[in-house]
This record gives C-alpha cells, sequence and structure tokens, in this order.
C-alpha cells in the first residue's frame, strides 16, 4: 500500500469520523461522502483512492458504530496509522478488513501531504521522502488469522462454525 | 497468583478455570444486543454470509431506541430491518416503540442480563451492565452477526485497574461524578484495553441506578469494561427481575492489577465535562459563569428513577429560565410510569419542560432537541464530542441531574446548593 498521508490529531472521535447525523443509513457510498466531516469538512472530496489517514493517540475513540471504518474504508483510504486506536475501532477495522497498524515513530515523522509505503505483513512503514523505514511488532496471531480469512464473517464460516 | 472478577466471568464462559490478561480466548456469550443503528449492518452481514439461523433466539437482543419512535423514513427503514428479522427468527427479547426504552437502562431493569453474565453488545455503553458484576463490553456490527451466528466471541482478556472510592458520598454526588473524577484523573485513554474494577465504602452505599451510571462512563476511559462486584444491593435489585438464574464473582485478595487509584469522595463537589472531551473535568463552582441554552435529563447514563427524583426535587414549584429549554426524558417505559406515578412528570411539566416518550434522541445528536450553531447545552448524557447533540460548532457540558435541573433554572451553569 502506498498513498499521500493526511494528518489528524489526538482523540478523534467516531463522531468526528461520522457524525451521527448520517447513521440512519448503512449505505456505504453514502457514509463514504461524509467521511471525517466534522474534523475536516472537506476531506470527503480531497481524498483519493490509496490514501491514507495518519492519526495520533487514541484514534476512533467513542462509539461503537462500524461505519466509522466502514466510511473510510468507502472512502478509499487504503490504511489507517496511528499511535494507538481505540479498543472498538480497532476490532471493527479488523473485522471488516480495514488495514490499520500502530506505529509511533512513522506518525511522529509524517508529515500532511507526505507519501509513505505500507508492508502489513512485516509490519513496516517506509517514508518515501526520507526514505526511512520504521518498524512495528506485527498483529498476533489470531487476529492474522481473521485478517488472512478475509474479515470475521468469512473467518466464522470456515473456522469458528465448524 | 489469583484472578480478577473480570478474568473469573471470562474463564467461565470458556470453560477453562483460568485465564491471564493478554490471552486470546473464544468465549461463550449469554446475551448479544443490538440496536437500529448498528443491528442493521449485523442483519446485512448475517445475510450477506448466508447464515439462516441465529445460535438462541432466547439469548439476541434487539432494541430500537436510536432514532425512535422513527424520525424519518431512512431510520422506519432501519428499524423495520430489525423487526423483520426479529420476527424470522423468534428473537424472544425484540421490543417495540412503547415497549422498551434506552437500551442500556432497559436490559437491567428487565432483568434479561444478569449478574455473572458475559454480554456482548453492539453499543459502546454496554460497559454499563459491569455495575451487576457482569461481564459487558461493547463491540461492532460485524462482531454482533458472529455471536448472532456462532454465540462465541473473540477476547483478548484485559488486564485490571482498581479504582477505590473511599469516604462517605456528599449531598449532590452520584455516581456520574465518581466517574468523571476517575476519567478526569486517567484521561479518556487512561484505561484503554483494560477492566476498571469499581470498589470502595462509597460504592458499597451507591444505588443500583448510581453504579450503573457510573460504569456506563467505563468506555469514556477507554476501558473494555467496568465492573462492580455483587453485593447485596445487587441481590436486592436482582428479586423479581433476574429472568434467569445468576452467579455471584469476587476477585481474590491476591488478583493482579496494573494499577490502583484511591479516592477520597468526601469533599468531592459535583463535577463537570467541559467540551469536547469527558475528561476535561472542573468542579461545578469553577464553571458558574457559563451561560447555557438548552438542558437535557436523561439517557442511558441518568436517565433513571433516582435521577428524574432528584431533578423534580429541584424543579419542584420553580420555573426553567426564559432562555433555556429543558428536555427530559425518562429512559424507559417503566420509569416514565413510575415517575408519573410519583408526580414527577407534573413537577416537569410545570416548570415548562418538554417532557419526551424513552429515546436516545438528543444524546447523539438526533432527534428530539437539536442544537443550532453555537448553542450550548449542559447535559446528563455520557458525551461531549464536537457536533454530538447538533450542529458542529455547538457545544456540551456533562454533568449529574442534580446540577443539571438547578442550572436550567438559572439559566448558566449552577451547584444544586444555590437554588435549594
Ligand atoms: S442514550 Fe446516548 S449514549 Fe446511551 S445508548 Fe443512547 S445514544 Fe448511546
Amino acid at each position: 500500500m502506498k498513498g499521500k498521508c493526511w494528518k489528524f490529531g489526538d482523540h478523534v472521535d467516531t463522531d468526528q469520523i461520522i457524525p451521527a447525523r448520517y447513521l440512519n443509513t448503512i449505505n456505504a457510498a453514502e457514509l463514504a461522502a461524509h467521511c471525517m466531516e466534522d474534523a475536516d469538512a472537506g476531506f470527503a472530496k480531497k481524498v483519493k483512492q490509496g490514501d491514507i489517514i495518519v492519526g495520533g493517540d487514541n484514534f476512533g475513540c467513542g462509539s461503537s458504530r462500524e461505519h466509522a471504518p466502514l466510511c473510510i474504508k468507502a472512502a478509499g483510504v487504503s490504511c489507517v496509522l496511528a499511535n494507538s486506536f481505540a479498543r472498538i475501532f480497532f476490532r471493527n477495522a479488523i473485522n471488516i478488513g480495514l488495514p490499520i497498524l500502530e506505529c509511533p515513530e512513522a506518525v511522529a515523522a509524517i508529515k500532511e501531504g507526505d507519501e509513505v509505503e505500507v508492508d502489513l505483513e512485516k509490519g513496516s512503514v517506509k517514508h518515501l521522502g526520507t526514505g526511512k523505514v520504521y518498524n512495528t511488532t506485527p498483529f498476533p496471531k489470531e487476529l492474522r488469522e481473521i485478517i488472512a480469512a478475509g474479515g470475521l464473517m468469512n473467518y466464522v464460516k470456515t473456522v469458528a462454525a465448524k | 497468583m489469583g484472578m480478577t472478577i473480570t478474568e473469573k466471568i471470562i474463564a467461565a464462559h470458556c470453560g477453562r478455570e483460568r485465564v491471564k490478561p493478554g490471552e486470546f480466548v473464544y468465549a461463550n456469550v449469554d446475551i448479544a444486543l443490538g440496536n437500529d443503528i448498528t443491528a442493521p449492518l449485523a442483519i446485512q452481514e448475517f445475510e450477506a454470509a448466508g447464515l439462516k439461523r441465529v445460535f438462541d433466539p432466547e439469548r439476541i437482543a434487539l432494541i430500537p431506541d436510536h432514532f425512535t419512535p422513527n424520525k424519518d423514513i431512512k431510520s422506519a427503514q432501519q428499524c423495520q430491518v430489525l423487526r423483520r428479522f426479529a420476527h424470522a427468527h423468534g428473537l424472544k427479547h425484540y421490543y417495540d416503540a412503547g415497549r422498551c426504552g434506552v437500551e442500556h437502562a432497559f436490559l437491567p431493569e428487565q432483568g434479561i442480563v444478569v449478574p455473572g453474565d458475559l454480554v456482548i453488545g453492539a453499543d459502546s455503553h454496554t460497559c454499563t451492565y459491569g455495575a451487576l458484576g457482569a461481564f459487558a463490553t461493547g463491540v461492532g456490527s460485524t462482531d454482533l452477526a458472529a455471536v448472532m451466528a456462532t454465540g462465541k466471541v473473540w477476547l483478548r482478556v484485559p488486564s485490571s485497574l482498581k479504582f477505590n472510592y473511599n469516604g462517605a458520598m456528599p449531598k449532590w454526588i452520584g455516581g456520574k461524578d465518581l466517574v468523571l473524577l476517575a476519567i478526569g484523573k486517567i484521561g479518556v485513554d487512561g484505561a484503554r484495553y483494560q477492566s476498571m474494577e469499581i470498589c470502595g465504602e462509597a460504592i458499597e452505599f451507591l444505588n443500583m441506578d448510581e453504579r450503573l451510571a457510573l460504569c456506563n462512563m467505563a468506555i469514556e476511559a477507554g476501558a473494555k469494561n467496568g465492573i462492580i462486584a455483587p453485593d447485596q444491593t445487587t441481590v436486592d435489585y436482582e428479586e423479581n427481575r433476574a429472568q434467569r438464574p445468576f452467579k455471584k464473582y469476587a476477585s481474590d485478595p491476591n488478583a493482579a492489577y496494573t494499577k490502583t487509584y484511591d479516592f477520597d469522595v468526601s469533599n468531592l463537589e459535583p463535577l463537570v465535562a467541559l467540551p469536547h472531551l469527558p475528561e476535561n473535568v472542573k468542579p461545578v463552582r469553577e464553571c458558574k459563569d457559563i451561560r447555557i441554552d438548552q438542558v437535557v435529563i436523561g439517557s442511558c447514563t441518568n436517565g433513571r428513577i433516582t435521577d428524574l427524583r432528584t431533578a423534580a426535587q429541584i424543579l419542584d414549584g420553580r420555573k426553567v429560565a426564559p432562555s433555556v429549554r429543558l428536555i427530559v426524558i425518562p429512559a424507559t417505559q417503566e420509569i416514565y410510569l413510575q415517575a408519573m406515578r410519583e408526580g414527577l412528570l407534573e413537577i416537569f411539566v410545570n416548570a415548562e419542560a418538554v417532557v419526551s416518550t424513552p429515546t436516545c434522541g438528543p444524546c447523539l445528536g438526533g432527534h428530539m432537541g437539536i442544537l443550532a450553531e453555537g448553542e450550548r447545552a449542559l447535559s446528563t448524557t455520557n458525551r461531549n464530542f464536537v457536533g454530538r447533540m447538533g450542529h458542529p460548532k455547538s457545544e456540551v457540558y456533562l454533568c449529574n441531574p442534580a446540577v443539571a435541573a438547578a442550572s436550567a433554572i438559572t439559566g448558566h451553569i449552577t451547584h444544586p446548593d444555590e437554588v435549594l
């Protein structure tokens, strides 16, 4: 995954990612049109296919709405990097197959508009401007299994339900 | 090494003697919950995966509460998805408008969730039921879809933080203030991925409504769950409620905690959380010149009968300030009825408040009182994020019902002592 970075601060909550006033639908395209609206009103228009969101601490805190990672994915964002993720957002992203990575060192080095390349399997982020590579710990085995199955529902069908 | 109450409940639900923090487990779920925002997505996933049967029609609760009574055509369609699914699968715990209320007030009240349960809810405030001594945590819609199919959930066993509240509870202080005290101390991610275990002599004297308000906001500290060990208050509460036999768990004396926090509450003042994070906590007297346009008393945090009694005690014989709209929302039908019997609703209406049917409504900026640009609300709800109750340039301040009622009368944030 390679893309241009959009930077956000700490504690970006789910009400900023997708305000509740739009939650009367589960249509991903409709939700994507309001992606990050209360953090950056023009984001949904500016973001390009493959771009990367870079958050600070506790990204995705707040409600359990899966509409949050869903609208980010539907907006074309290829990956979210952050210092840390709020618990439910982390689960939801894994479960729906939105690539995420916790990598504080890379986050500190990345500036708005920088281009980076993310390798999820290795857990590494390469800053294309400086050429520097930042490594993190890959996900534990149990989570990689869910990701490898293509999300939780596929995993349920193949493994847990048998 | 002993185990915490959270570890014990998780172990019991995956047929193990013991579990350790950090371990991944697949645990059996007693009750799975969804609402009119999260369940439609779960149902879509469930059906798209070609699944035909739910694991147990008696253990899935679908509660339409957020945009109900349906506020527009789209939300009506969402509720229709729930209704159809509930009927198709013969779900026992489906309750339509007029028969339920805010999910986290309704499920404990009706004894659908009980002490010792492992509850998974596609709503972040599912952590509320920790007040009963259950392990309850919020998840997303895909998780709910998987639980509806298998009755199991993947969990990483959380480590635990201990919050010890000592001293006698002063007047006008409730569960809301105790949890705001903790969030103000540790921050909105201070308990991220961890369990918040609540104990101490101050907790022993809290009634169940106050305990539910306290555990409700564990998620606002980033916690996986909040939990209070069952005691006599819990057992009394469950009498004539619990729909299933329940089990009482308690932490071992030598259980391990990442950290212990001690609070002395005896001199605590009511607290207010300022925009735009629940961790921006200040004593009410430091906020007194802040003018407000709207006050909301309700929600899964503070919409219970104890809260309404407190608010009515302050509003009795008084009028809401001309510049303020007060909206009171009993959290369930049972609370509504009780408030009616006790004459509380009459007090509110005489004070010139709006009294609404049970709904989440304004708490999430859904309906029933949305804020305009530049407006400021004081609310007994749990979140004050940007745009939470309406326009992105509006503000939300959080407080307990006593402060909310007193402030509605004066038009600015006010200590209840100044009114009563
Ligand atoms: S009352 Fe508010 S916080 Fe509680 S479930 Fe409803 S929207 Fe969520």
